[in-house]
């Protein structure tokens, strides 16, 4: 049965660690990181990325548009 | 087979979801988790999908989105407060062939522009309103705007909306739906994944009745305001599903001109 | 080509004039002395004859707010009000001035303060000359004396606003309205086409296309040492209109002792008062002025070097007469005579203020 996996890219810089992603993501895999950028902000980011399935609700979810999708599937 | 790895899946040919290219690169002035910021990115999604980047004038309102013209790639003139469905009255009688569009906050489209709003939808425009309604003033500092909720707390009602002494919340989607010039009106939100979907089919669907010339088509979205609030961005979000939605329920309120019977 | 006479109203012929000239829209609201603006275009149906687009907005607030929007596609966009109506205005036109957009404003001005009375008045000089709304900006402000002038200064009016990316206001008053003179109508200018219009304004908002960068049209801007360059960037402009723009009729000065200043109907007024005063052996020249931003200072300041002193008439309580001091420079009298709340002076009125205040004053 096919699989499908994905990744998503968040824009560090212009993430402003607002969260509303996390809440979003069917497969809990985001999470805010420890770190923060240049701004202070904890940034998005996956903490569980082999979980995500590249349904992109975080991205379409995010007020900053800083969350890019990609998805395979995988045989 | 061996383990496919990150770097595999994240290659150009498997985007799925990238920002659009009507966004400008400048970083958002809103917030962090303000709904402004998805209203915008759901517009120039729309407008990169029709192909119409070319053939959209926007007009910006005053308050916290006056600066939107700086994160869309779009010709745009910034109104003065409330006035902005009298510059898109204007622009689109003077070329009825563009997509004209104005984006207003719940001060500027129900307080201040209360009488460029409704006679702009009475006259039947045809333009597409995007309305975004927070429940309060953000950007002067959190006072109280004409669609507050009773009870309410605000930098000018700090104890809570009274009714008798402020009046009542406006709804202005409902009212705007009762004029004949209205073709489409419809309140979304743009908190959760579905609710965003949601709120595109709509945004897109108010674009595309600007080629039928049958009249204003009227976004409300009911989003939220943290800093106003004095809540954190997803509790933001919870507090505006319990308390904004059922005063200001989610749905069309008219379609194609013929008011939604429930 | 023969001439075309007509016959109109001083309003009528603004109107006409707008369509003539090619004007793309007129947005405005009804009000007393000036309604017959917008009766005459919407009579002529202008979408038919040159698709030019007329709208009763329905107040005047957003009629300045139109001529905005339509101004910032690079359109040639008129509105008309009278003195209550302008007052509304202010916020649209403050606005049209700081985001650099070209319209024409013609105010039939009637007395006020408040609702005043709808008979004729020159009171709203400072509104005019002096911005009017907040903050610091100039209209180029013309003063027709003739309805002729109502109809050449549409034009006139609308080539300057292009020119300097600036508001023009015609000052008219509820006389020049009002009254019926025989006008030299023009011929009918085509309307630009959308190449034309993007050439003439390459900073219009007409849709962006991929090749140019995207244009906007505001007003703000939050950075204090940008705002303040375009503050300065204004006055510049306004520098350069008053060096060149400057407009005004001498009438009988060369041999003058004493001058009249007096624009629109008190101009005419003063020209009958100027006819008395010479049959009485007292030499009397008139200063029309055409512009009244920019003022015609400077020929005001030389005049006063061989003139034994000046009246200003005006319908107000005394307006105008501030900046004919400033220009006089105290060099000579300067004395004001006006009625005011609608009543109009009489030529012998001008007649004895100029005996009573400058000669034997």
């Amino acid at each position: 049965m096919a699989k499908i996996r994905g990744a998503i890219v968040v824009d560090i810089e212009g993430c402003k660690g607002c969260g509303v992603c996390i809440p979003a993501c069917p497969q809990s895999v985001l999470d805010l990181a420890k770190e923060v950028n240049g701004k202070g902000y904890n940034y998005s980011y996956m903490k569980n990325p082999e979980a995500c399935i590249g349904c992109a609700n975080c991205a379409i979810v995010c007020p900053d548009g800083v969350i890019s999708v990609y998805k395979v599937k995988v045989a | 087979m061996a383990e496919i790895t990150i770097k595999d899946i994240i290659k150009e040919e498997n985007l799925v979801y990238k920002k659009s290219k009507v966004l400008t690169n400048n970083t958002m002035s809103y917030c962090p988790g303000c709904g402004h910021g998805t209203a915008h990115r759901l517009i120039a999604e729309v407008i990169e999908e029709m192909d119409i980047q070319s053939q959209t004038v926007g007009v910006c309102p005053v308050g916290c989105s006056v600066l939107m013209y700086n994160f869309l790639d779009l010709d745009m003139q910034q109104a003065a407060h409330g006035r902005a469905p009298a510059l898109a009255t204007a622009i689109k009688r003077l070329m009825p062939e563009k997509f004209v569009f104005t984006y207003q906050g719940d001060g500027d489209l129900a307080a201040i522009g209360t009488a460029e709003t409704i006679h702009a939808c009475n006259r039947g425009e045809n333009i597409t309103i995007i309305f975004v309604n927070n429940g309060i003033y953000g950007m002067t500092g959190g006072q109280m705007a004409p669609t507050t909720l009773k009870g309410m707390p605000a930098s000018t009602c700090p104890y809570g909306r009274d009714i008798e002494m402020m009046g009542n919340p406006l709804k202005m989607t409902e009212l705007v739906a009762q004029l004949a010039g209205t073709y489409y009106v419809t309140r979304q939100s743009v908190h959760s994944p579905v609710n965003v979907r949601r709120a595109k089919k709509a945004i897109r669907q108010a674009f595309e009745n600007q080629k039928l010339k049958r009249g204003v088509s009227f976004v409300e979205i009911v989003s939220n305001c943290n800093s106003g609030w004095k809540l954190p961005p997803v509790k933001a979000n919870e507090w505006m599903v319990e308390n904004m939605f059922p005063f200001y329920p989610l749905g069309d309120i008219k379609v194609e001109g013929q008011l939604v019977t429930k | 080509m023969e001439k075309e006479l007509r016959l109109m109203k001083g309003n009528e012929a603004v109107a006409e004039a707008a369509i003539r000239s090619g004007a793309d829209a007129y947005f405005g609201y009804p009000i007393t002395p000036q309604s017959e603006v917008i009766e005459y275009l919407m009579a002529q149906e202008p979408h038919k004859r040159t698709g030019m687009v007329v709208l009763q907005a329905e107040s005047e607030v957003a009629a300045i707010n139109m001529i905005y929007g339509a101004a910032a596609c690079g359109k040639m966009a008129m509105t008309s009000s009278s003195s209550p109506g302008i007052s509304l205005k202010q916020e649209g036109i403050s606005y049209i001035a700081g985001a650099e957009l070209p319209c024409l404003i013609m105010n039939c001005v009637r007395g006020g303060p408040g609702l005043g009375t709808i008979q004729p008045a020159q009171s709203d000089y400072f509104q005019s000359t002096k911005g009017g709304g907040h903050g610091d900006y100039r209209l180029v402000v013309l003063a027709p004396a003739s309805v002729q002038e109502m109809y050449d200064f549409v034009e006139i009016g609308f080539d300057l606003s292009f020119k300097y990316r600036n508001p023009v206001m015609i000052l008219a008053d509820g006389i020049i309205g009002q009254m019926m003179e025989k006008v030299e109508i023009g011929p009918q200018k085509e309307r630009r086409t959308m190449e034309q219009l993007i050439k003439q304004c390459p900073w219009a908002t007409v849709g962006k296309p991929a090749t140019r960068e995207r244009n906007i049209i505001t007003s703000l801007d939050l950075v204090a040492s940008r705002q303040e360059a375009f503050n300065l960037k204004l006055v510049k402009k306004y520098e350069e209109i008053k060096e060149k723009e400057v407009r005004f009729e001498l009438i009988n000065c060369d041999d003058a002792e004493y001058i009249i200043v007096a624009y629109g109907s008190s101009a005419r007024l003063s020209m009958k008062a100027m006819d008395l005063l010479r049959a009485k052996g007292i030499k009397t020249g008139i200063v029309r002025p055409i512009t009244l931003f920019p003022f015609p200072s400077k020929v005001l300041f030389d005049l006063a070097d061989r003139v034994k002193g000046f009246l200003t008439v005006e319908m107000s309580t005394g307006q105008m007469v501030e900046d004919v001091r400033l220009a006089v420079q105290f060099k000579k009298p300067v004395e004001h005579y006006g009625r005011v709340g609608g009543v109009i002076p009489s030529p012998e009125e001008i007649v004895n203020a100029l005996e009573q205040k400058i000669i034997g004053g």
